[in-house]
């Protein structure tokens, strides 16, 4: 498959959602609501939840499985409500101790006049930056679209892994194509130029492992994921907060390609 | 050479009249009372967009402006459709490196580190090079104990870098947060226009958040939001006085009034 069939793909009705993962995965979830500063913001799925004997706080992005949900939870775009929720959620499992496991899939954050009055971008930033300094370990797995700023604010982690066809971008490939050509025709020619796909997260470090789809067998698919999250979560819970943090702040730092005359 | 200069050069030769044409109310002026009243117009304060060494001279303490950081250049390192064209064109018209400098300086003699955005340069979007100069910046800044004031301007991320150029609006605000950590302080001065990623991160990371009059703040372009909304915008929306009304600007301050503001900040937090 090439870029633009993987981001179809990614996108495709049918394929599993956050929820589905949640339930797939976790043991007697429960789902906590509200940024308590706002509202509720139905594209955002969190709460409390078991992983082998590990209690987690999980967040997952939930796009709606029927017309009916999808709209309920606004296609899966996060409102500054959503992403204060997450971060509300996120000091809390730091209080207590427990790792937070994120589940990303969104076209991005949502765009409407109110997103803008209510602050996407300062609550963005402010997830994006606390979540640096959480003193427990985040691991997030992009199971369908990682969509920039609003994909990010959920996957400032220790680790992310990634769904063998899911993409992760600085921008919509529509956004891109727009831009630059002026033409949202070209979207395909878009997404091979910005490298989207889950191999080119692998090679340029901002993932660290490809989980293989198997949707026919979505629990023994799930099975193996969810090995990977307990493999990771031992590792994570293994090191000190110390080593932790820093850790996750190198796991940034060494991102960059550019010339040094210095160097 | 910055844009206000380019502009005035370019009426210079053409009229051999320096005057300038207030582009909101259509006032004309000399450039030099332009100059004079830090490039607002004095008809109807209409904030020019000015260059980040014009801003240098014109906030900072004189020739107190040590840059730092000098010497980092953008690569095409994914072979993105002229990117290098834009790069090469862009340093060519600013004589800048890329869509920042850094470095420390005084104002009203108190130390600081500083970033200023150039909006000239591919309108300032944020690539490798500017995330790195930035969290360079912030770790120079932790290490000698320093306050940061950043001027920001940006039309987000640089998607020439593909997903990249999204991980600096992470490795920057990794950086914030232990500069925060340690007690530090962070001024954020937005000005026209701070956009997409950049307001997305550290943008909207500062301790104070003070703003340019008129400066169109916003995370998602203006034409994104009304397709979403399906509905006009009002005139304001997205400007400093649409987000200070919501809560997400501490103060507004005028530019001819902006070193005196920073001062003051910079006095009640040193120790």
């Amino acid at each position: 498959m090439n870029s633009y069939e993987k981001l179809k793909t990614a996108r495709q009705n049918g394929r599993p959602t956050g929820g589905a993962y949640v339930k797939e995965i976790f043991e007697f979830p429960i789902e906590l609501h509200g940024d308590r500063r706002f509202g509720e913001d139905l594209a955002i799925m969190a709460g409390l939840a078991y992983i082998g004997k590990r209690p987690v706080t999980f967040i997952a992005m939930e796009k709606g499985t029927d017309l009916q949900s999808r709209i309920a939870r606004n296609f899966g775009s996060p409102k500054p409500e959503g992403y204060r929720k997450a971060l509300r959620l996120m000091k809390q499992a730091e209080k207590f101790h427990r790792p937070v496991v994120c589940f990303v899939d969104t076209l991005g954050a949502f765009c409407g006049a109110e997103a803008e009055e209510r602050g996407q971008g300062q609550a963005i930033a402010e997830n994006i930056m606390e979540m640096l300094g959480l003193r427990t370990p985040v691991i997030s797995v992009v199971i369908g679209e990682g969509g920039s700023g609003g994909a990010l604010a959920l996957a400032s982690a220790d680790r992310v892994l990634i769904l063998e066809n899911a993409v992760y971008s600085v921008i919509s490939p529509e956004g891109c194509a727009s831009i630059l050509w002026k033409d949202s025709g070209k979207v395909a020619d878009a997404a091979e130029c910005l490298h989207i796909t889950a191999e080119d997260m692998k090679e340029f470090g901002v993932a660290e492992e490809i989980i293989p789809e198997d949707f026919d067998h979505f629990p023994k698919m799930c099975k193996n994921l969810k090995a990977a999250l307990i493999r990771e979560l031992d590792n994570l819970c293994a090191l000190s907060e110390e080593e932790l943090l820093e850790q996750r702040y190198q796991r940034f730092r060494k991102f960059g390609n550019y010339n040094d005359k210095n160097a | 050479m910055s844009f206000i200069q380019d502009f005035l050069h370019a009426k210079l030769s053409q009229t051999e009249v320096q005057t300038v044409t207030c582009k909101k109310c259509g006032h004309e002026e000399s450039a030099y009372d332009l100059q004079k009243n830090s490039y607002i117009c004095s008809a109807c304060g209409f904030h020019y967009r000015i260059g980040a060494r014009d801003r240098v001279k014109l906030l900072f303490d004189k020739n107190s402006f040590h840059e730092l950081f000098t010497g980092l250049t953008s690569k095409d390192f994914l072979h993105f459709p002229s990117y290098q064209q834009k790069l090469d064109k862009s340093r060519e018209t600013t004589g800048e490196e890329d869509a920042v400098i850094c470095g420390i300086a005084t104002i009203a003699g108190i130390r600081f580190a500083a970033f200023v955005m150039e909006p000239k340069f591919m309108m300032a979007s944020m690539g490798s090079v500017v995330g790195e100069k930035i969290t360079r910046l912030y770790e120079y800044a932790t290490e000698h104990k320093l306050p940061v004031i950043g001027f920001t301007a940006s039309g987000g991320a640089r998607m020439q870098e593909g997903v990249i150029s999204l991980m600096q609006m992470a490795k920057v605000s990794a950086a914030v947060k232990v500069h925060s950590n340690a007690g530090l302080l962070y001024v954020t001065v937005l000005t026209d226009p701070t956009t997409g990623g950049v307001t997305a991160s550290f943008a909207m990371q500062g301790d104070i958040i003070l703003a340019e009059p008129g400066a169109l703040v916003g995370f998602a372009g203006r034409r994104v939001v009304e397709q979403t909304t399906k509905s006009k915008l009002p005139d304001n929306f997205q400007s400093a006085e649409f987000l200070m009304e919501h809560g997400f600007v501490d103060a507004i301050i005028p530019r001819n009034e902006l070193r005196d503001t920073l001062a003051e900040i910079l006095h009640m937090h040193q120790r």
